[in-house]
């Protein structure tokens, strides 16, 4: 039952080959079995899900179910879930209980989803290798000694594992599809605006989307079918129809135009992952793309930028955590000040202080023209460049990130090597355009990502464009040993 | 550019962090080294682009100014650290 996809699992709930909660049991013995290794769950709601789990049986017996009724998945612990704890992967929350549900849980439950639980995430989504958060490294399915990526790594390394069908996660700077390509699954960052913001915790509010994460893009457009759509909560929602993304997934890829950006295949690219993914290239061509060499040039510039940016709203965003109305507070406060800089730098992380120091340095007195705003300025030319790409190509395809996944320690104490894993990802966060990783590969034993990168609201090219390569090739089937 | 200890205990008191004495170069030479890789932005003239705040260039949407939530003071209070008669308690602000 573990092995199969979400829409195989749709089908057999449908045919009743077995109950959500025959199905529901299955996944959480997995999860108690296999997660002491992998840390992929920071909290596990048993019972509640057998509770779904049973309501859904109960609509499909009744003939008013959907294809996601009874489906487990599970929740990056950054999207707030009623009545279950919500930590964000900080001390800051190890105690807050949500007291409501985000619209994404809002809207998967209403498809009537069963949460198994929570999954483990950098601190507040600041990292790219799940090991700023509170409750300690994920590992990565494939390969033991190595890092799932971040920040959605407990839900990529849960989903590869099969210790979930599929997961929501975040992707501010790449947080869904670096760790989707680090672990060998498909993930999804939307278009800004298609996936409510509201209750999920703000890291950086202008780059900040939900999507999902699961093993085929079939699946993801399963998913962000329920997840996607206008929310009238979230100040920045845009109003516009979801299309049916299943429906959409067989399109033929002949005469599809895909833009190779010769910035993405330069220095710093792994040769080994370039190898790789100039074969999934290849794979395309077959399939009847054309392939076309185009150029970002200010490609360079998206770290730079989203390092001012990104903190600078972090910053902002994170000066509510102040010890008063929910949220760690510190022992014996002597006096407001003091209640608020200890309870701060007691709840936050090394990487979370980093990024809140800089953010403050970026936007004080005398410095907002050269850092903020410069950056406001490098962030529309980056936009322009994708603008002009597009005028050319259908989608862009490259490497979702420079290398594998690198070890347990090894960059944890460098932030600048650290923030270079997400140099092909974060751009398109700063253009608000939609990115897909897809697992077309190894180096050795750890799997290799392609990015593609649509036009803006164009989720359901990239779906099926990622759709059509899974239907001939095998990588999104592999399961990692001993899993 | 360069911050040293005094400057990072500057910027961790404009964002309230109280960062230990023992911890302060650290966060100086990590900063340092990010403001670095910032500076590399300019590299490039940018003299008349139109800074972009939202990647769609889109305004923010406004709502009707009434009451669309229900009072839940009880349900929000739950999760608050200090609490009496439904206020959230802090150290004294008045001396």
């Amino acid at each position: 039952m573990h092995d199969k996809t979400i829409a195989q699992l749709s089908a057999s709930l449908a045919a009743g080959e077995f109950s959500s909660e025959e199905l529901t049991r299955v996944f959480l013995a997995r999860i108690e079995q296999f997660n002491p290794g992998l840390n992929a769950f920071i909290t596990v709601t048993a019972e509640p899900a057998l509770a779904q789990a049973r309501a859904a049986d109960q609509r499909r017996r009744q003939g008013e179910a959907g294809p996601l009724a009874g489906v487990p998945i599970a929740h990056k612990d950054i999207f707030c879930t009623n009545g279950v704890r919500t930590s964000c992967g900080s001390r800051m929350l190890d105690r807050f209980i949500a007291p409501y549900d985000a619209t994404v849980v809002e809207k998967l439950n209403a498809a009537g989803v069963v949460m198994l639980g929570k999954t483990n995430m950098d601190e507040f989504a600041m990292g790219s290798s799940n090991e700023t958060s509170f409750y300690g490294p994920v590992r990565n399915p494939w390969d033991l000694d190595a890092v799932p990526g971040g920040s959605s790594g407990g839900s990529a390394a849960a989903v590869a594992a099969r210790l979930t069908p599929g997961a929501t996660g975040t992707d501010t700077g790449g947080s869904i599809r670096q760790p989707a390509a680090l672990c060998g699954i498909t993930g999804i960052k939307p278009t800004y605006g298609r996936v409510s913001r509201w209750g999920m915790i703000a890291y950086a509010s202008s780059l900040d989307q939900g999507g999902p994460m699961a093993r085929t893009a079939e699946d993801c457009a399963l998913l962000l079918g329920a997840m996607a759509g206008f929310d009238p909560r979230d100040s920045t929602s845009v109003d516009r129809p979801v299309p049916d993304y299943v429906a959409l997934l067989d399109q033929p890829l002949a005469g599809l135009k895909i833009g190779l950006p010769k910035e993405y295949f330069g220095e710093g690219l792994d040769s080994e992952v370039a190898r790789v993914v100039e074969a999934a290239i290849a794979e395309y061509r077959k399939l009847g793309a054309e392939t076309v060499d185009i150029s970002l040039p200010n490609s360079q510039l998206a770290i730079p930028a989203y390092y001012v940016i990104a903190p600078a709203e972090c910053s902002s965003n994170l000066a509510r955590f102040d010890g008063v109305r929910y949220g760690h507070r510190c022992e014996n406060p002597k006096d407001l000040l003091d209640l608020y800089t200890r309870s701060r730098a007691e709840g936050f992380g090394a990487e979370v202080t980093r990024r809140i120091l800089v953010g403050t340095f970026a936007l004080s007195a005398g410095y907002y023209d050269a850092y903020y705003l410069k950056a406001q300025q490098i962030r529309r030319l980056i936009s322009d460049d994708f603008r002009r790409a597009f005028a050319q190509v259908d989608v862009i395809a490259g490497p979702t990130s420079p290398t594998v996944a690198f070890n347990i320690g090894e960059k944890v104490d460098d932030p600048i090597t650290m923030y270079l894993s997400d140099i092909y990802t974060i751009a398109v966060n700063l253009a608000g355009l939609p990115g897909l990783s897809l697992p077309v590969g190894f180096v050795g034993q750890r799997p290799v990502g392609l990015q593609l990168i649509g036009n803006y609201f164009a989720e359901d090219r990239l779906l099926n464009v990622a759709h059509r390569y899974q239907q001939v090739t095998d990588w999104h089937q592999r399961v990692p040993a001993g899993f | 550019m360069s911050l040293g200890p005094a400057e990072v205990a500057k910027i961790a008191h404009l964002a309230r962090l109280a960062i230990r004495e023992k911890d302060a170069p650290a966060y100086a030479r990590n900063l340092s080294a990010i403001l670095d890789l910032v500076a590399q932005m300019n590299a490039v003239d940018t003299t008349g682009v139109a800074p972009m705040a939202h990647p769609l260039d889109m305004a923010q949407r406004l709502r009707a100014d009434e009451v669309a939530e229900p009072n839940q003071r009880k349900h929000f209070q739950a999760i608050a650290p200090r609490v009496e008669a439904g206020l959230y308690l802090v150290p004294k602000v008045i001396e």
